[in-house]
Parts: structure tokens; sequence; C-alpha cells
């Protein structure tokens, strides 16, 4: 089967023929397989936000080719608003692009671009915001008057009201709480898992990277840096330092135990994972102590 | 398609034109404008274009930069063309059917042309040279007298600024909610013209509460500073009019006469 998007020698310049023209995208090509959860990292100003939109086709490369489901995406300028509803794309700050009156009509938004008929859209209304933890009596109040939390959480649902193929989220945790955050991320994942929908997420912070992402995408002055496991990347710590980014605090820990010269993985870069690696060390050195 | 909009754009540079004076600058600009219409014979243009080619040398500024300035405005120069190049009774050089080209025709497109790309390109080099926040600057201390009056100059060259200052960021602004709605599959430059008004609804709105929102903070950060309106307010920046800014002015004074009283010169010679 084909991978969901595919990209070919993408490269974007700002202001092409200006004296300032700047190159964004250089020569970037990767595939994004069916279903996977896929995190983009990479210092800020790297040009991630860029390539997402371009996933969407709300910019459209200066060369090179996207494929969405194995169809060139920009064969016909005039079909582009088609892969806007298979791509669903979750900009930064999301609440700020709420209008209507009621969460309902909010979130309703996009299906109804879509032209789908009343009962469905109903339905998808309700689906998607069950998905972003919003109840039912919240629907007909004003999107203004709900916190910004739960106002980023309509945004996300109008968004997944579309039922997009691949789900993009930009930020989707910015300036939450961590609780807040957590929630987001919990119920993105929950929503991925349920229907099998391919995730994107770009993010600054590598502890949700390391706790969502199947694969990460390094992303580095407009070009492809790295891609590669969650794993395999975080093991890079060196590289990534040298990026201006870093790697999750309990990966830190597990790299200074090495040059410490205790034989640790590592690829160490969740909690749990951590935690089994302790339990095993400690049982391998007389753990009869401990039990 | 938002980024394309040149005029009132700033360019810094360090020529002698960036370090004048605001205030003269301002005040040579309208002397300008004043000259380039008494002045509208050959001599006269002649003479304008001249003296805004040397200005724009001296500014370093590129002067294809007035082609896009020129741009939006250049249906409205085509169509005055076309009215007088038709329109005007006189001597006629050339007639087919209904079609009649006066030499007076020819000579008014050309006065008319010629004065419009003066008058923008003079005073695009006011904005090109000097930032809006000097610019407004200047224009309240030279309205300071009509404080005397009661006009609240201080708070029109403060909202002035602020309103300056706020258009870049709403340009971005919209450009932001403009991606986000068209994500969520929203014909904004498609589909019948009824369409596309009520297709801006969604745009509008975030984009009137961010605008509200924004001014609140604003506001409550200069409260934070002690703002207290213009009274009794000193400046860090105080403008200055040095030797060369009464050199500039009075070579560019007389410039102006000349290009101002050229009509008696032009009449002589017709």
């Amino acid at each position: 089967m084909a991978p969901i998007i595919k990209i070919e020698h993408l490269t974007y310049i700002y202001g092409e023929g200006m004296p300032d023209a700047t190159r964004a995208l250089d020569d970037i090509s990767f595939e994004i397989e069916r279903g996977e959860f896929l995190g983009v990292i990479g210092p800020t100003g790297c040009g991630k936000s860029t390539l997402i939109t371009h996933f969407n086709g709300l910019n459209r490369p200066t060369s090179g080719r996207l494929l969405i489901d194995g169809e060139d995406m920009w064969a016909d300028p005039r079909q582009i608003r088609k892969y806007r509803f298979k791509v669903g794309l979750v900009f930064q700050y999301p609440e700020y692009q709420l209008f209507e009156e009621t969460v309902r009509k909010d979130i309703a938004f996009g299906p109804r671009n879509m032209g789908l008929p009343e009962e469905e859209i109903e339905k998808r209304v309700i689906e998607a915001a069950r998905f972003c933890g919003l109840e039912e009596e919240m629907l007909d109040r004003s999107p203004f008057e709900l916190s910004g939390g739960q106002k980023r959480r309509v945004a996300i649902a109008g968004v997944i009201a579309m039922r997009p193929e691949v789900l993009v989220l930009d930020e989707p945790a910015a300036g939450l709480d961590p609780e807040g955050r957590e929630m987001i991320l919990s119920q993105v994942r929950r929503y991925h898992k349920e229907t099998g929908t391919t995730v994107v997420l770009v993010s600054h912070s590598m502890e949700d990277i390391a706790k969502y992402a199947d694969r990460v995408l390094v992303l580095q002055a407009g070009k492809l840096a790295m891609l590669d496991t969650t794993a395999n990347i975080f093991a890079r710590a060196q590289e990534l330092v040298e990026y201006g980014l870093s790697v999750p605090q309990v990966t830190k820990i597990f790299l200074g135990l090495r040059q410490m010269g205790v034989d640790v993985p590592v690829d160490v870069y969740t909690v749990k994972y951590a935690r089994d690696v302790i339990l095993k060390a400690l049982a391998e050195r007389g753990g009869a102590a401990h039990a | 398609m938002l980024k394309d909009i040149t005029i009132g754009q700033h360019f810094p540079g360090d020529s002698v034109i960036h370090r004048m004076d605001p205030r003269a600058k301002l005040l040579l600009t309208i002397a300008y404008i004043v000259a380039l219409f008494l002045g509208s014979n050959p001599i006269g243009l002649a003479l304008s274009v001249l003296f805004l080619l040397v200005a724009y040398r001296v500014s370093g500024i590129p002067v294809r930069l007035v082609g896009k300035s020129l741009r939006p405005i250049l249906p409205i120069i085509l169509f005055t063309a076309m009215l007088n190049l038709f329109f005007v009774p006189g001597d006629p050089i050339f007639s087919w059917w209904i079609i009649t080209i006066t030499w007076q025709g020819l000579y008014n497109v050309m006065v008319l042309s010629v004065r419009i790309v003066c008058l923008i390109a003079g005073t695009s080099l006011l904005t090109y040279t000097t930032s809006p926040i000097v610019l407004t600057d200047a224009l309240e201390r030279l309205l300071r007298p009509f404080a005397k009056l009661h006009l609240p100059v201080h708070e029109l060259a403060m909202m002035m600024t602020i309103a300056l200052r706020f258009i870049p960021l709403l340009i971005e602004e919209t450009d932001k909610i403009m991606s986000a709605q068209k994500a969520r599959g929203a014909e904004l430059d498609s589909g019948k013209l009824t369409d596309r008004i009520r297709a801006l609804i969604p745009v509008l709105i975030p984009l009137f509460i961010s605008a509200f929102r924004r001014a609140d903070e604003l506001a409550m950060a200069m409260e934070c500073r002690c703002y207290h309106g213009g009274e009794g307010r000193t400046r860090l920046h105080q403008l200055h009019l040095g030797a060369n800014d009464y050199l500039l002015t009075a070579i560019c004074a007389v410039l102006f006469v000349v290009i101002g009283g050229s009509d008696l010169l032009w009449g002589m010679l017709g």
C-alpha cells in the first residue's frame, strides 16, 4: 500500500525573485506511513510550520512533489480543497480561529464546508466533541465563555470532525498547564489508537515526543536532518544538542550513567523503560537483598 | 497578496536624506506637492523628475521600488489618460471613425501622468527614508501650536503611532486566521461575490476579537509603565535641526520655487 504522504525533493522559497528570498525548505524527501504517529522536532525557525502547511496544500512547493495516497496533490490546483479534508491541520493556538455563536456550530464548520448532510454533521460533531473530552452540555455554549484549554479542545474537535486521514497538530499543548497538556495529548493518542488515523505532532517538548511518537523527524535549517524510530533518534543525543535541541530528562540521566561507566542502554527515553532497566540492573546485582 | 503593499513602507539606511530632520522632510514634501501642481508644465516637470532622480540616488533607495508602489494606482492613471487622450478638443493629430487624438489631449496626458508619478515617488521617498514612529513624532511637533486650541495633538500622534505599529501585526494575524479557516475547508478566494463576503465572517470575527484583546493588553502595558498622556512628557530622542538640515532645506526651497514659478517661464516661451 502506498504511504499516506510521500514527499519528493520538496523545496520552498519565500519571496522568490526578491533580494531577500530565503530557502525555507531545502530538498526534503520522506514518507509518512499509514497509521503511524510521527513526531516533528527542530529548533525555532527551522521550517516545521512551513513544512506542515504543505501537507494540506496551503503552501505550494517551489519545486518538488507531494503525493497523498499516491496522487500528486498539485496535479490539478483546482482540486486542492479535496486534500484539505484528507489532511486536517491544527495550527498553533487554534483557539484564536473560533468564531461561531455556539461550540456546536463552530465544530460543524469544517464538516459543513465538506457539504455533508445535516444528520451526518450532527453525528460527527458529537463524536469529535467526545474524542476531545467536551461534554454535550458544552456544545450549546458560546466558545468565548470557555477556558483557554477548553477553547483549544473545541478548535481541535473542529478539525477532527472532518475525519481527516492524517491529523497534523502544531504545538497543540503550547501554553497550557501540565494537566491541560496531558489531557490534550492523551486525547490525541486515544483518537489515534481508536480510529487508526495517521498523526503528525510538532512539538518542542522532547518528553511529549518521546511519550507519543513512533518515529521522529528532525528538521534543521530547512533540511531533513534525521528520520528514525524514537529510540534511535534519542540515542543520538550529542547530535540533537548540536542542533539546539535536547533529549528527555530521563535520557540525560542514563547518558550520564553511561559516562560514569554503568552499563545501561543508550535509548532510554521513557520513564517506564527506565524503571524496567533499573529493576533489571538491581536484580542482576544481587536482587536477593531487595526482594 | 497582503504582503505586496509597499506604500508607506520604510527602508532603513544611513544617507543624508535618512538622517535629515523629519520635520524638514515632512514640510518639504508638502512644498514639493504644491510646487508640482503650480509648475505643471514641461520645464517644471522635467525639473521635478530630475530632482527626484537625484534625491533617490542620494538616499540609496532603488528607483524600481517606485514602480511597485505605482502598481496599485496604475488603473487610475490609465483611465484618466484615456479620457484625456480621446476627449480633449483641439488640433487633431490623428482621426479615425469617432476617435480623434489632439495635440492638447496628448499634452494633458503627458503632464498628468508625469505629475502623478512624481507625486507618488516624492511622497514615497518620505516614507521610505523616515520610520513611521519618527514621522508621527515630527507631526506631533509641527502640530504643537494647535494644542493651545485644545486639539488633542499628543493623543492623535499616539493613536497614529499605535495604528502604524499594529498594521504589520494585524496583517500577519489575518494571514494566520485565513490559513486556519482554509484548513477547515473555507473557500476564501473563489465563488460568487455574495459567497465571498459571507466567507469573510470566519476571518473577521477572530480578527476583531484578537484586535480588541491586543488593544486591551497594550493599554495595560502602557499603564504599567505609568503612561499618563502628553502632559509633562519628555523625549528620549529630541528632534534637532542641524546645519545640514538648513542647507538641504534651503536648496530644496529654491528648487521648488523655480519649479513652482516655471509656469511663467513656460508662458513666455509658448
